[in-house]
């Protein structure tokens, strides 16, 4: 088992015709996903690369019934084409799209409340099942099926804790990359809950990193729900305060959102805590031979 | 996005909150132009990207033109040093020459994002004039909070409800009422990231001023925003973040001596991390992105390596978009056209990797390359030690 995504998911892409669109939603195919084609508004009935292309999601949705949505449309019109999605009843949807202003954002959450659709990201990677099926960017080939959940807001880092891992053999049953925004449809408490539900995952990885204060609330989480081994990375150990560290998100304001803090309310919620970002591998295969 | 109190304030004035009667000046003689103007008690205050001016001399009362124009020199051009600046102070350009106001009470009042419930949040307090973290841990009882969807707006009941926690009455309540729903609405039309005024003040003479602003803006939403864009005081980045915005890099300079150039914003955290680990400092952060051209790879390694702290420099890809291959084409046409001697560490994983070590060993250049992330971070703090 995985989840949110596996052999079962058919994926619509939202830009599919758009530089990024069109390179993920190929390699997403190449990996044995069902990919039912795209939509740009305009270019309705060609095809592209072999997909077939509607002007509007509701379109899509009428003609192949795709049950997740993947958006890599620009930062301008990409919280409208969450709520797109949403509006044509697609029940999970994956915005890999970096860059959308804030208050755009707030307004697609508020829009997806009250209905019952998941959306992940956006500023992420995406997720994958690996074996069964990938719905993002991430480099297909580094992964291995197995039974670690990794949860994470970071991109690159995700890639480099998975090479870790598959490079001792222990292989990964989701990957899913929440995102690097202040906004973000899917927190890690919502995936955490995923994973303690998901029997073929025994183990589970979070990366989290400075700003907000999502990892605190998974601490908590994690004390009062969480019976499976978690371990836990927070990066930008060294970030200096008022800074924005790349992520949008990635900021200790008001001498708030540090790692010390992260740490600490990680640590007291029974997570095995690493330090260096090299030994993350070696640390959830000590912890699975316990 | 940052910019000055007097820019901050002209918004302001824009959206209807009343702030006091001022100029900018640059010059000495300008101020004292601006002093025989407004013809009261001014206050000069220093036009920085930084709070705590006037702690470190940045803001002087002057009762006269004359006055007002020795104050203004004293502060024009000094490095003005404080909590928030770098060690090295930021050079005082411009002042704010500004009515004094009489205060009789001291609020604040701000607008900002809630993370957790991903939604707007109003914060008013009668505890004006220090800064509202403080407040928040001593005395969290005196902070109201109204939190405000942008789709619905914060509606009138809010708005009196955080006049009201201000210890408003009377005709002050309702120009309380009204400033804080500008306040609001600024926020939302210019996409700020913080809406700040701190302190509010209620005057002798029963007006309420916002005596100092701070506004901040979403760089996300920057493209729908050329008049705030127009706004951006180049002066105020470090010359190195300045070079690096204009290639899409993000770049933060820091103080340490190994350089890191790294793909994606937690990997390059983290490898920061792993050099502070390994013994050694990390000399910036520098994210360039996940598809960087042969390009901006140049001009990434270009900026880190023009860091005259730098001893050592460590790169620390993942390739997954960005091709293996295409980093080295790209760091060694860097190091051959910039002429560069520092010993630079590489660790790369991920496509075409073994072409891109093959191009990296035969190009005859000072690499070492390293299997791990640990392995690079331990080799390029040894190196950056060495060349100290």
């Amino acid at each position: 088992m995985s989840v949110l995504i596996d052999k079962a998911t058919r994926v619509l892409v939202q830009g599919i015709t758009g530089r990024e669109g069109s390179f993920h939603a190929q390699r997403c195919r190449e990996y044995g996903t069902q990919v039912v084609g795209g939509v740009t508004p305009g270019k309705g009935g060609t095809t592209h690369e072999g997909f077939p292309v509607w002007n509007t999601v509701a379109d899509a949705v009428q003609a192949e019934g795709p049950n997740c949505a993947l958006i890599f449309v620009p930062p301008v019109a990409a919280a409208d084409a969450v709520m797109e999605a949403t509006a044509a009843a697609i029940p999970f949807i994956v915005c890999v799209t970096e860059g959308i202003p804030t208050v755009d954002m707030m307004r697609a959450k508020a829009f997806l409340k009250d209905r019952s659709c998941r959306l992940i990201g956006p500023n992420c990677p995406g997720l994958i099942s690996p074996g069964k099926a990938k719905v993002g960017i991430m480099p297909g080939h580094i992964h291995r099926e197995g039974h670690v959940g990794l949860v994470s807001r970071s991109g690159t880092l995700t890639y480099e804790v998975v090479h870790q891992l598959t490079q001792r053999g222990i292989g990964q049953s989701t990957c899913v990359g929440i995102g690097g925004d202040p906004i973000i449809g899917t927190s890690f408490v919502d995936v955490l809950r995923l994973f303690q539900a998901d029997p073929d995952t025994r183990l589970i990885v979070l990366i989290g990193e400075i700003g907000g204060t999502a990892e605190e609330e998974a601490a908590e989480h994690i004390t009062r729900h969480i019976t499976k081994p978690v371990v836990g990375f927070i990066c930008g150990q060294t970030a200096p305060p008022g800074r924005r560290m790349g992520h949008a998100g990635a900021i200790i304001a008001g001498g708030k959102g540090t790692a010390a803090e992260k740490m600490a309310a990680l640590g007291a919620a029974g997570v095995t805590l690493v330090k260096s970002p090299a030994e993350i591998g070696s640390t959830v295969a000590r912890v699975l031979q316990r | 996005m940052k910019i000055h109190e007097y820019q901050a304030k002209a918004i302001l004035r824009e959206f209807g909150v009343a702030v006091p009667n001022g100029e900018v000046a640059e010059t000495p003689s300008q101020a004292r132009a601006v002093a025989q103007k407004l013809g009261s008690r001014v206050v000069i205050k220093a036009q920085v990207h930084a709070g705590g001016r006037g702690k470190a001399g940045g803001i002087k009362l002057a009762a006269n033109p004359d006055e007002a124009e020795a104050a203004a020199r004293a502060i024009l051009g000094m490095r003005l040093k404080t909590p928030q600046t770098p060690p090295e102070g930021i050079e005082v350009r411009k002042v704010l020459v500004e009515e004094a106001s009489p205060i009789s009470q001291e609020l604040y009042l701000s607008v900002t994002l809630d993370r957790v419930r991903s939604t707007l949040v109003v914060m008013a307090s009668e505890a004006g004039g220090m800064e509202i973290e403080e407040v928040a841990r001593v005395s969290p009882h005196k902070i109201l909070r109204e939190w405000a969807d942008p789709a619905l707006g914060l509606q009138p009941f809010q708005a009196r409800n955080l006049a009201f926690a201000l210890g408003l009455t009377g005709d002050l309540h309702k120009a309380g009422v009204t400033l804080t729903q500008n306040l609001f609405r600024c926020y939302l039309a210019r996409d700020c990231s913080l809406a700040e005024i701190n302190p509010l003040v209620v005057t002798q003479d029963g007006r309420l001023l916002a005596l100092d602003a701070k506004l901040n803006f979403d760089d996300n939403a920057l493209f729908r925003q050329p008049a705030i864009v127009a706004m951006r005081d180049e002066h105020e980045e470090t010359p190195l973040e300045l070079d690096a915005s204009r290639y899409g890099l993000n770049y933060v300079k820091l103080d340490g001596n190994v350089g890191c150039m790294v793909n994606g914003a937690g990997l390059a955290m983290a490898t920061m991390d792993i050099v502070k680990l390994s013994g050694g400092e990390p000399a910036n952060f520098l994210d360039v992105g996940g598809g960087a051209s042969a390009e901006q790879i140049e001009n990434a390694f270009r900026i880190l390596s023009s860091d005259r702290n730098v001893r050592a420099v460590l790169i620390n890809v993942f390739g997954g978009i960005l091709r293996c291959d295409r980093l080295a084409e790209g760091v060694i046409a860097a190091v051959k056209k910039l002429g560069v001697t520092l010993p630079v560490v590489i660790r790369m994983e991920g496509t075409n990797v073994e072409l891109g070590r093959r191009m990296l060993a035969e190009s005859g250049l000072n690499f070492s390359s390293a299997e791990s992330m640990g392995e690079a971070a331990e080799k390029a703090v040894a190196l950056a030690r060495a060349g100290r």
